[in-house]
Parts: structure tokens; sequence; C-alpha cells
């Protein structure tokens, strides 16, 4: 079982580089999750870093056309945990990251929607031409 | 250059263990019929990305085959996503044309949460148990 991490050695970094396709979303994850399960989250937000990660990488899958890979990237800070998810695919434009209250969310939207209800922070910086980077972050409890 | 060799268990035990996540990364989906013109798909594994087309194929079949009225029993599924959930809500939609519905069988906590927030709750009739789900699909 994964033991928690002393207090030293906060502050890492974990990298993950995947094939941008459906069967290796699993392996993004369940790495991520591995990556929380370091910290003193609860399963419960375990559980909720996991889905947005997949979330992130699916939504990668199936709008940025061209990207062969996906990056993500795990940052442990002393308030919590941060996961960066890259890829470098074309993409019709920010409309698929837009922020819509529950009753306007269209089903192809749930993964962004999701994304942002289980994150405390998520930023999109999406380039039509370079791909889309997405930063997501979630507290330690206190 | 000396050969490694590698005991037979080891190897058994390495084949055993691959196979092992290769089932957790799948979806088991099981179809029955029930009382009525009801039918049960029971589901099991994790439903995301790759492995929502199976469960997409295996609700299709039924509603191309005039069944309209369904329960899909999530209890054993450990994990779904929002391809997951547009699966189910693209079957709802789909009998609900022809007059049918879908109740789901949902005891996951986990599960239970995302379909809270979506606010799925209130377009699937959501059940603790089975019986309970067909029940109220008559």
């Amino acid at each position: 079982m994964n033991q928690p991490l002393a207090e030293g050695a906060r502050e890492s970094l974990v990298e993950l580089r995947i094939p941008c396709k459906a069967e290796w979303v699993a392996l993004a994850r369940l790495s991520v999750a591995a990556v929380a399960s370091r910290l003193h989250f609860s399963i419960e937000e375990i559980e909720d870093v996991k889905l947005a990660v997949a979330e992130a990488c699916t939504t990668a899958i199936q709008h940025a056309h061209g990207s062969a890979y996906l990056e993500i990237k795990c940052e442990i800070t002393d308030g919590g945990l941060r996961v960066n998810v890259r890829d470098s695919g074309h993409t019709p434009g920010p409309g698929v990251v837009r922020v819509r209250s529950r009753e306007e969310v269209r089903v192809g939207e749930l993964g962004v929607f999701l994304i942002r209800s289980l994150m405390d922070e998520v930023t999109y910086d999406v380039h039509p031409e370079h791909g889309t980077d997405l930063v997501m972050y979630k507290r330690l409890p206190l | 250059m000396k050969a490694l060799r590698v005991p037979t268990r080891h190897v058994k035990s390495w084949v055993a263990r691959l196979k092992d996540k290769r089932r957790i990364l799948d979806i088991k989906v099981n179809v029955r019929e029930s009382k009525g013109d009801c039918y049960v798909v029971e589901l099991s594994g994790e439903i995301d990305v790759y492995t929502s087309p199976k469960v997409k194929d295996a609700i299709g079949e039924l509603i191309d085959r005039g069944v309209y009225n369904l329960v899909i029993n999530l209890e054993n599924v450990r994990y779904i996503d929002s391809t997951g959930l547009g699966v189910l809500i693209g079957g709802l939609k789909r009998v609900r044309e022809h007059g049918g519905s879908v109740n789901l069988v949902c005891t996951n906590p986990q599960i239970r949460k995302i379909f809270d927030i979506t606010g799925l709750v209130k377009i699937f009739g959501i059940f603790d148990a089975e019986d309970a789900a067909m029940k109220a699909l008559a």
C-alpha cells in the first residue's frame, strides 16, 4: 500500500506521457490516483481527482485532432495536488470548455462540467493551433 | 552469454497478474430477460471512453429488437465517466421515443455522486435494488 509522503518529500513532480488514444486513459487515471493517494486525501477526493483526469484525457482524445500524445504532469504542493493535462492537437476553439450551469450543460460537455465540479481550481489555455493546456488543482483538506 | 532462466511458477504468476489487469480495465455486459417485456442489463467493471462502446452496442441491440423497458444494473460498476453517462442518456432518449423507460440500480456512493452532480438523478429512476427498479417500470 502507498504510504503518505514525508514532509521533506513534498513539492515533488511526476510526469507521464501517453498516446492520445482511448485505451490509455485508464493508465492515466490510475497513475494520478496513485500519486493522489500519497497525499492526505480521502478516498472520495482521490476518486474526484481520478475522474477529473480521465475526463481531461477523454476531452483531448475527442477534440484535439492530430495530437499524438498527452502529457500529464502531477505537482505535489504543500496545499494539494496540481495536475496539468496537455495535448498538442488542433482544437475547434474554446467552445467545448465553456462554463455552463447544470441546466445548460449538453451531453458532450458533461466531462468539462464534471472537471469544474470536482476540482477546486480549473484553468484552460486553448490554442487552436498548438493544443490545450488544462491545469486543475485539488486542495488538501485543512 | 548466459541464458536467464525464469522458474515456470514466476511466469504463471506474471500471466495471472496481467490477466487480472486486463479484467480491471474491462467491462462485462450480461443481458437477461425479466418479467413482462422488461430486460436487465447487468454491467460490471469500469465504463470509460474505451469500454463504453461495448455498453452502447448492448443497449442499442436490445432497442433495435423492440425492447423499450430496461433496468440497467450498475451495482458491480466501479467507475463511470461522462462517456458512460452519455451512453445511458442516449439509451434513455431512444426508448422514450417508443414510450419506454430506463431505470438504474446503483448502490456505489461515488457513482451516485456523479449522477447527483450532473443532475441526472432527475432524469433517471435510480434504485438501490433490482426488484424496486423493475417494479417502478411496470
